[in-house]
C-alpha cells in the first residue's frame, strides 16, 4: 500500500524497494498480505461479474443473455473463483499482515516461500480464465467438478482447469505450513497458546486443515487426469471404477474446505466485537475449544453432501447425527459473541455494523445447515436453492462480510488514515439490504422446488427469481462503493491513532499508524 | 409495475413475452416445501416444519437477547462497560441444552429414514436410466420400455411465443403408475449422473452410471405430478423434466396393454421394405429427439465438443463405421451407445444423417434399412 511510510531513512537495508520490483521480490509480510487482498478483491469482482450474468439470466423464465453451455460455466467459474480466488486469499492475505503483529514476530517464518506462495496464484487463475477462451469453453461442470461429467464428458480446457488448481493448491499448502512455523516459532516471550489473539488460533486451525486436506484435492484432481489421458478408470464404472469415489473424495476435502472459509471469520468478529462492546471476550477458552471442535468434527461430516447417492441406511444415520453435532459448538461461538455483547458499552462504527449482521446472518445459515442436516428432508432440500441460499448465507454475509468487517477495522493500521465512516456505514446498508434480498428468496425458490444450476426455470419461480436479481445487482454494485471507499482511505483521509479504536486490544495497536514496514525486530514484552 | 414500461417496447418479442409470464401463473406465495401426496412425503413435511419451527424458536430467544444489547447496552446508555467474563454454569448451560435439543430433532428423523430405507421389492418395478437429456423408463415385468423428452417448444424457451402453463415442465410421454400399488423405482444412469426427484413423493435419487439405486412409494390419489433433474449433468441439465400420471388400476391395465400392442407394430415395421423418403423423414424426428441437442439442426455440432455430422468422412463414405459408432459409442467421448433405438429408429436416423444438409451428394448417398441393424446385432463368429 503506498502509505506504507518509510520510518527507517539511515537504513537503507529495511526499507522497500522501489517501483514494481518491490512488489515482485518482495519478503516483507505486510508487502505479500496487501498483494493477496488487492488479489482477492480483483477476483472477488470478476467472480462477481459473473454471478451477475447469472442472475441476469435468471431474471425471467425463459433463455435471453447466455446459452445454457455458457451458463454452466459460469456458474462454474463463479464457485471457484469465489472459493479458491476471493475467500481463501483474502484470509491469507489478513494472516499475512495480523499473525505476526498480534503474536509479536519481526514477519512470517518463511519470507520467501511466502512471495512464492503469493506469486503463483495469478498465473493460478489466469490459466482458469483463459480456459473460456479456449475451443469448447471453460470448464462447465460446476464447482464441485462431479466425474464423469468432469472427466469423460468435459471440454478439453478440463486439463488447464487441473493444472490450475494444483497450483492453487501448492499455493495454499505453502502459505499454511508458513502459518503454522510462524505460530509455532515465532510468538513473542509471554505469548502462550492460550493467550495468543482468537485471530491467531483461528488461523492455526485452519492452517492444519489446509495441510490435511488440501492434498487430498489434488489427489482427486490428478486422478481425473489420469482418467482423461492416461486410461485409468478410477471413477469410470465401465472401468471397474466408481463415480461415487470421487464424491467422496471431493466431500472430504470440500467439507472442512468450508470450515477454512468460516473459521478465520470466527477469529475477525471476535475481536471486533470485544473492541466496540468494550468488554472482554465472555469465554476465550470455550471460543479456542469450539473452534477445535467445529475443525474435528469436520473431518467425519462430509457424506452430508452426498445424502442422494444411495448410501446405506447406517452411513445416513451416522452422517446426520455427526452433522447436527456441529451445531453446538457453532452454538457455543455465537452464544459467546452475544454473551460479550451483553452490558458492554456498545458503539456502531462500521466494522462493529458488519459483525453484527454477520452474527445473526451466519446464524440463519446455521440454522439451514441444520434443516439441511436433517436427511429425510433433505431429500427435498438436495441440490435446490435451498441449498444455495443456505450457502450463500454462511459465505457472502459470512466470510465476505467478515472479510470487508476486518478490512474497515484494520485498514487505520495499515496505512495509517481512517477510512470515510458515512460511507463505510452506507456501503453496509447497502450490502446488508442486497445480500439478503438476493438470497433470502432463494430459501422460497428452493422449497418451492427449483433445482439450483438450472439456466431456465418453470413460471412459478418466476417472481422470487426476479426480487433476488435486484437484490444481487445491488449487492454488486455496493461493492464497486468499497472499492472506493479502500481507494480513497489509502490515498488519504484523517490520520488515524496508534491505538485506533477505544477499546482495541492487542499487540497490533502498539505500533504506530500506520504500521512501519518493519515492526517487531525485537520482541515486545507481554506480561 | 415493470409491465407497463415493457408495454412501450413491446416490439421486441423477448420483451413482450414478460407480459405472457406475468399474466400466467405468477405465484408469490410459493414459498414453502410441498407437502406432497404419499405418507412419507407428509412426513417429510412434518419433520421439515418441525426443524423449521424449533430454529424459528431459537433464533427469536438468542437475537433478541442480541438485538436487547445493541438497543440497551450502547455506549451512550451504558458508558462503562460489566467486566464479567467466563461462567463455567451458563457456559455448561448453552452447551446441554443444544445437545438435547438435537436429540429432540433427530429422533423423529432417523424414524422417518428408517421407513424411507425399506425398500423391498415392489408391486409394480421401474427401471429409470438418466440419459443426457432424457429419462428412459423401463417396467421391468411388463417389458415395457419408452423415453420421456422435454416437450416445451423450443420458441417458448426463446421466447419468441408465449409460455405454456407447464413451461419446462411437461414430457412428450408420461410415467404411468397404478394407484394404491407399491412402486419400486431402480435408478441408474447412462452417462453421466443425473438425479430423479419427485417432490410430490419426497423421492430423490441420484442416478449414477454404472449403479442402481432404489426407491419406492405408493400413491393413492391419481393425478399428473412433475418432478426434474436435480444433478448437474450438462447443458440441457434443466430441460429435462419428469412427469408422472397415476391412474386406477383398470386404466393403468389398458395402458400396459396399448404400449404393449405398440410394441408389437414397432417390430413389424423392421421387416418391412423401406424407401429413402420414408426413412429421411422418420430420421429427422429421431434426430430431433435424439441427437440435436449436441449435433445442432444443423448437423454442425459445437466447435471444439461435439463434432459436426454434415460433411464429415463418417457420414459420407463409411457407413459401416456410422453404424458401429451409434450401436458402440466412442470411447472417451461424450457420444454413447445408441443400441437402445430400435432398429427402425437406428436405421432411419443413419439414414437422415447421411441424406441431410447436402451429405447425400457430397458422399455415396448409401442409406441404412433396418434389417442392416438387426444383421450388425447378430452375433459375429
Amino acid at each position: 500500500m503506498s502509505a506504507v511510510i518509510e520510518n527507517h531513512h539511515d537504513d537503507h537495508h529495511h526499507g522497500p524497494a522501489k517501483g514494481l520490483q518491490r512488489w515482485l521480490y518482495t519478503t516483507n509480510h505486510k508487502d505479500i498480505g496487501t498483494l493477496y487482498l488487492w488479489f482477492s478483491f480483483a477476483m472477488f469482482l470478476i467472480g462477481g461479474a459473473m454471478a451477475m450474468v447469472i442472475r441476469a439470466e435468471l431474471f425471467q423464465p425463459g433463455m435471453q443473455i447466455v446459452e445454457p453451455e455458457f451458463y454452466n460455466q459460469m456458474i462454474t467459474l463463479h464457485g471457484l473463483i469465489m472459493i479458491f480466488g476471493g475467500v481463501m486469499p483474502a484470509f491469507v492475505g489478513l494472516a499475512n499482515w495480523l499473525v505476526p503483529m498480534m503474536i509479536g514476530a519481526p514477519d512470517m517464518a518463511l519470507p520467501r516461500m511466502n512471495n512464492l506462495s503469493f506469486w503463483i496464484l495469478p498465473f493460478a487463475f489466469f490459466i482458469l480464465l483463459s480456459s473460456l477462451f479456449m475451443e469448447g469453453g471453460a470448464p462447465n461442470f460446476g464447482w464441485t467438478f462431479y466425474a464423469p461429467l468432469s472427466t469423460t464428458y468435459a471440454p478439453p480446457s478440463v486439463t488447464f482447469f487441473i493444472f490450475s488448481v494444483h497450483i492453487m493448491g501448492a499455493s495454499s499448502i505453502m502459505g499454511s505450513i508458513n502459518v503454522v512455523v510462524t505460530i509455532m516459532n515465532m510468538r513473542a516471550p509471554g505469548v502462550g497458546l492460550m493467550k495468543m489473539p482468537l485471530f491467531v488460533w483461528s488461523w492455526l486451525i485452519t492452517a492444519y486443515l489446509l495441510i490435511a486436506v488440501m492434498p487430498v484435492l489434488a489427489g482427486a484432481v490428478t486422478m481425473m487426469l489420469m482418467d482423461i489421458h492416461f486410461g485409468t478408470s478410477f471413477f469410470n464404472a465401465a472401468g471397474g471404477g466408481d463415480p461415487v469415489l470421487f464424491q467422496h473424495i471431493f466431500w472430504f476435502f470440500g467439507h472442512p474446505e468450508v470450515y477454512i472459509m468460516i473459521l478465520p471469520a470466527f477469529g475477525i468478529v471476535s475481536h471486533i466485537i470485544e473492541t466496540f462492546s468494550r468488554k472482554q471476550l465472555f469465554g476465550y477458552s470455550s471460543m479456542v475449544w469450539a473452534m477445535l471442535s467445529i475443525a474435528i468434527l469436520s473431518f467425519v461430516v462430509w457424506a452430508h453432501h452426498m445424502f442422494t447417492v444411495g448410501m446405506p441406511l447406517a452411513a445416513e444415520l451416522f452422517f446426520m447425527w455427526a452433522t447436527m453435532l456441529i451445531a453446538v459448538p457453532t452454538g457455543v461461538k455465537v452464544f459467546n459473541w452475544i454473551a460479550t455483547m451483553f452490558r458492554g458499552s456498545i458503539t456502531f462504527e462500521t466494522p462493529m455494523l458488519f459483525a453484527c449482521a454477520f452474527v445473526v446472518l451466519f446464524t440463519i445459515g446455521g440454522f439451514s445447515g441444520l434443516m439441511l442436516a436433517i436427511v429425510p428432508a433433505d431429500f427435498q432440500y438436495h441440490d435446490t436453492y435451498f441449498v444455495v441460499a443456505h450457502f450463500h448465507y454462511v459465505l457472502v454475509p459470512g466470510a465476505i462480510f467478515s472479510i470487508m468487517a476486518a478490512v474497515y477495522y484494520w485498514i487505520p493500521k495499515w496505512c495509517g488514515n481512517m477510512y470515510d465512516e458515512r460511507l463505510g456505514k452506507l456501503h453496509f446498508w447497502l450490502s446488508f439490504i442486497g445480500v439478503n434480498v438476493t438470497f433470502f428468496p432463494q430459501h422460497f425458490i428452493g422449497l418451492a422446488g427449483m433445482p439450483r444450476r438450472y439456466p431456465d426455470y418453470a413460471l412459478q419461480f418466476a417472481d422470487w427469481n426476479m426480487v433476488s436479481t435486484v437484490g444481487a445487482f445491488l449487492f454488486g454494485v455496493s461493492q464497486l462503493l468499497f472499492l472506493f471507499i479502500v481507494v480513497k482511505t489509502v490515498m488519504g483521509g484523517k490520520k488515524a491513532t496508534d491505538q485506533v479504536w477505544e477499546g482495541a486490544r492487542g499487540l497490533e495497536w502498539t505500533v504506530a499508524s500506520p504500521a512501519p514496514y518493519h515492526t517487531f525486530t525485537t520482541p515486545p514484552k507481554v506480561d | 409495475m415493470m409491465i407497463d414500461f415493457f408495454r412501450n417496447h413491446s416490439h421486441k418479442l423477448f420483451l413482450a413475452t414478460i407480459l405472457f409470464t406475468n399474466q400466467l401463473k405468477a405465484d408469490w406465495f410459493a414459498l414453502n416445501m410441498t407437502r406432497g401426496i404419499t405418507n412419507i412425503s407428509n412426513e417429510v413435511f412434518e419433520l421439515h416444519m418441525l426443524i423449521f419451527w424449533i430454529c424459528v424458536a431459537i433464533g427469536v430467544v438468542v437475537f433478541s437477547v442480541m438485538f436487547y444489547s445493541m438497543y440497551a447496552h450502547t455506549k451512550k446508555k451504558n458508558p462503562v462497560a460489566a467486566t464479567f467474563h467466563e461462567n463455567t454454569k451458563v457456559e455448561i448451560a448453552w452447551t446441554i441444552i443444544p445437545f438435547l435439543i438435537l436429540i429432540a430433532m433427530a429422533v423423529p428423523a432417523s424414524k422417518t429414514l428408517v421407513k424411507i430405507y425399506d425398500d423391498e421389492a415392489g408391486d409394480v418395478n421401474i427401471q429409470v436410466t438418466g440419459y443426457q437429456w432424457k429419462w428412459q423408463y423401463r417396467y421391468l415385468e411388463d417389458d415395457i420400455s419408452f423415453f420421456a423428452n422435454l416437450s416445451t417448444d423450443l420458441d417458448e424457451i426463446y421466447n419468441l411465443v408465449p409460455k405454456g402453463e407447464n413451461y419446462l415442465q411437461e414430457v412428450d410421454e408420461m410415467v404411468v403408475l397404478p394407484a394404491g400399488k407399491k412402486i419400486r423405482f431402480l435408478i441408474t444412469a447412462n452417462d453421466v449422473i443425473h438425479s430423479w426427484w419427485m417432490p410430490a413423493f419426497a423421492i430423490k435419487q441420484d442416478a449414477i452410471p454404472g449403479f442402481v439405486n432404489t426407491a419406492w412409494t405408493k400413491v393413492d390419489t391419481p393425478g399428473i405430478y412433475r418432478g426434474k433433474c436435480t444433478e448437474l449433468c450438462g447443458k440441457n441439465h434443466g430441460f429435462m423434466p419428469i412427469v408422472v400420471k397415476v391412474v386406477e388400476q383398470d386404466e393403468y391395465d389398458a395402458w400396459v396393454t396399448e404400449k404393449k400392442e405398440a410394441a408389437m407394430k414397432m417390430a413389424e415395421l423392421t421387416t418391412k421394405e423401406w424407401t429413402t423418403e420414408e426413412l429421411v423423414q422418420r430420421g429427422e424426428g429421431v434426430y430431433a429427439v435424439n441427437c440435436v441437442a449436441c449435433h445442432q439442426t444443423n448437423g454442425e455440432g459445437i466447435s471444439g465438443i461435439f463434432p459436426a455430422l454434415a460433411g464429415s468422412d463418417i457420414s459420407l463414405n463409411n457407413k459401416e463405421r456410422h453404424i458401429e459408432i451409434l450401436m458402440e459409442g466412442v470411447q472417451g467421448a461424450a457420444m454413447n451407445s445408441f443400441d437402445y433405438l430400435s432398429e427402425v429408429e437406428l436405421a432411419s436416423v443413419i439414414t437422415y444423417t447421411r441424406q441431410a444438409w447436402g451429405n447425400a451428394e457430397d458422399g455415396d448417398g448409401e442409406i441404412v434399412v433396418p434389417k442392416d441393424i438387426v444383421e450388425y446385432k447378430k452375433p459375429k463368429i
